[in-house]
């Protein structure tokens, strides 16, 4: 748990990527809510995407050319449904650092700031045009740039947006935010006793 | 200027703007459950902190509790483990839990509103993305993720960006045989299941000022199948007679002082929206999702679309849609062959969804090929629905009659499908391996709808049965 902190800044990260193609992949998609029975998340990356890999032998978490990868590319709405933290958890401990895509649901959004996972949108042409080079070249580096908002592939630059606040947050290194919040102090008491349902009717 | 309930409620939670630019926001009530929580109160152990504010925090067990035998241990030592954990972090921070032995256990947001701990005016957070449920009575509710449970905990505030407000309203009066379900799986059809991304949603007009509480529930509920992290409806006389009397709702004189102040909340007359949508209330048929995602839906006397009526970029998850579903493009939904009938979930679990199903349930008995599941919502619930003799209905008609929880909705108990098993179900979500089963397949629809499927053996038209 940290205030802001060059450690946990969340600048550049650079590494490889692996597509993962398709719109409205959610949260039951990338683990299925029976590997959810843990106490902790230490396990989760090992279900990351269980079903849809022995569903489908090609796809891409199954594939060795990926092994390594630390940026994942995805399509529209990724991450829509369940608010379970699971899923970025899987993703996280599975090798992924960054993720680019489409759009993505918002709470799973959310949970990935809270990891210091970064979500950068990029247009649907910018996508497609990635994950089909991704594929035809997965060792080419992959990079993201949260601050100037940009993902860079072998000598493109690619313009991407993430919102104000979760970029501040990452740049800043202020994302794992209960030290941020416990700043606030007796504020918090403060705000809650002008609540007529806290103070009383 | 005239405001919205979102402004209101919004300004009189913000603790202050934080370096990012999100506000810090005040959460007036913590919900929490058995399958979100070990890992946070963990966190919180291993920074060495307390529960900021115990009395805003209520927990229950709902997600892996066998609907069958529920005395522990549970014969699942891993759903077991997570009760254990539970039970222990719930004593060991002084956070009260609605165990079975209180009779008030149940799904997170059954319970909730039950025991009028929802209330207009509040924010209210979950480990649970169907928190927007709570939004109903007028209260700005939505799910976060286990680390921002522990945040919660610790500092009883989230760091939040303030959501563009879209109003839905449904405008004209429901036709026979159409329910609340169909109401907010129609909406989800129309603007689609990102379209609510980085909006709340009011839902607003003469349909929705009509419904009952339970149907606000149902409707708020989907939300976020919607796109949308919260939505809710405005306090209005249905909400204050709904809330009068419930336990943690306030009594007596000081109950009247609240509805004056819950008044005040709503989004007032001449407030401006970032965006408006309407639907037409009397257009809406029983609906019943063909997909996997809950958008993919038809009225019951269409027909499934085909992958070229969807705009380009939708067209591979319709492909995809049609193969994992085994559905033919041009085929009618109605007469697709069943396994499995759910009536329950946070969704549809409350007494009014049981009432509905048992209607229909007295015109038939469940299909030979069928097997069919009533699972209340809470204990409260099954108490109410024994009461009326609703479980003997059923019985009757071969459903199985079982304890409360989450159940079948998401398949973290023993309830789930097995192989391509095809379910009729009042849950929310058609997702790829939801219901518990990685091939298995979805159908959403009403409890009506589900009970209609479960005694035809596929799926029907509920306004043929009831007619």
């Amino acid at each position: 748990m940290s205030s802001s902190n060059a450690t946990y800044a969340r600048k550049q990260i650079a590494g490889r990527g692996i597509p993962v193609t398709g719109n409205d992949i959610d949260t039951d998609r990338i683990i299925p809510a029976r590997f959810l029975k843990e106490v902790t998340f230490a396990n989760m990356g090992e279900h990351a995407f269980e079903d849809a890999k022995k569903a489908n032998p090609e796809h891409p978490f199954n594939s060795p050319a990926y092994k390594g990868a630390s940026v994942l590319v995805v399509g529209q709405n990724f991450g829509c449904g369940s608010s379970r933290e699971h899923a970025p958890q899987a993703l996280m401990r599975w090798g992924i650092r960054a993720i680019v895509g489409g759009s993505f649901g918002e709470i799973f959004f959310g949970n990935c700031v809270m990891l210091g996972i970064p979500c950068l949108r990029v247009s649907q042409a910018d996508l497609e045009w990635l994950q089909k080079e991704i594929s035809r070249s997965p060792q080419t580096p992959l990079s993201v740039d949260v601050e100037k908002q940009e993902v860079r592939f072998g000598d493109r630059v690619i313009k991407a947006t993430v919102p104000d606040g979760p970029r501040n947050q990452l740049v800043n290194g202020q994302w794992d935010s209960t030290a941020v919040l416990l700043e606030a102090g007796d504020r918090i008491e403060a705000t809650a006793k002008k609540l007529p349902y806290v103070s009383g009717y | 200027m005239a405001r919205t309930l979102l402004d209101k409620v919004w300004e009189a939670h913000t603790v202050r703007t934080l370096p990012s630019g999100q506000t810090q926001l005040l959460i007036g009530l913590h919900l929490i459950h058995e399958v979100t929580t070990p890992q946070a109160f963990q966190m919180l152990k291993d920074a060495k902190l307390k529960v900021r504010m115990p009395e805003r925090t209520f927990g229950t067990l709902d997600h892996i509790i066998p609907t069958t035998d529920q005395t522990r241990p549970y014969a699942d030592p891993l759903a077991e483990e997570m009760a254990e954990h539970m039970f222990r972090n719930m004593k060991e921070f002084g956070l009260p839990l609605f165990d079975m032995a209180t009779g008030k256990q149940g799904i997170v947001h059954v319970i909730g509103p039950e025991l009028g701990l929802t209330q207009p005016g509040m924010t209210i957070a979950c480990g649970d993305s169907h928190t927007a449920t709570h939004g109903a009575v007028g209260a700005i509710a939505f799910g976060i993720g286990t680390t921002q449970v522990r945040d919660v905990l610790a500092t009883q505030c989230l760091a939040m960006a303030k959501p563009k407000l879209r109003q839905v309203r449904v405008d004209g009066a429901l036709a026979p045989g159409v329910y609340a379900k169909d109401v907010i799986l129609w909406i989800i059809n129309v603007l689609g299941v990102k379209g609510g991304v980085g909006y709340a949603y009011e839902y607003a007009g003469p349909v929705i000022d009509r419904m009952t509480m339970e149907e606000r529930l149902t409707v708020c509920n989907m939300s976020i199948e919607g796109g949308a992290r919260f939505g809710y409806v405005n306090p209005d006389q249905t909400t204050y007679d709904y809330l009068r009397g419930r336990q943690y709702a306030p009594q007596g004189a000081a109950f009247d002082r609240a509805v004056a102040q819950w008044k005040t909340v709503a989004t007032e007359p001449g407030a401006s929206f970032d965006d408006v949508k309407t639907i037409a209330g009397g257009s809406i048929e029983p609906v019943v999702t063909w997909g996997i995602t809950p958008g993919m839906s038809v009225g019951v006397s269409q027909s499934i679309p085909t992958p070229e009526s969807a705009p380009e970029d939708e067209r591979p998850t319709y492909r995809e849609a049609l193969s994992h579903m085994d559905f033919k493009a041009g085929q009618p939904i109605k007469g697709a062959k069943i396994d499995v009938a759910f009536v329950g979930s946070c969704t549809n679990g409350r007494l009014s969804d049981l009432r509905a199903a048992a209607e229909v349930a007295k015109k038939g008995k469940v299909a030979k090929h069928v097997r069919a599941l009533i699972v209340p919502g809470s204990q409260q619930v099954a108490k109410e629905a024994e009461a009326e003799g609703l479980h003997e209905i059923f019985r009757q008609a071969g459903f199985e009659w079982r304890k409360a929880g989450c159940s079948m909705c998401l398949g973290m108990n023993p309830d789930q499908l097995v192989g391509r098993e095809m379910s009729a179900s009042s849950s929310n979500r058609n997702f790829i391996g939801r219901q518990g089963s990685p091939t298995g397949r979805t159908l959403l629809m009403s409890p009506a709808m589900v009970a209609a499927a479960a005694i035809t053996g596929a799926v029907a038209d509920v306004r043929e049965i009831l007619r």
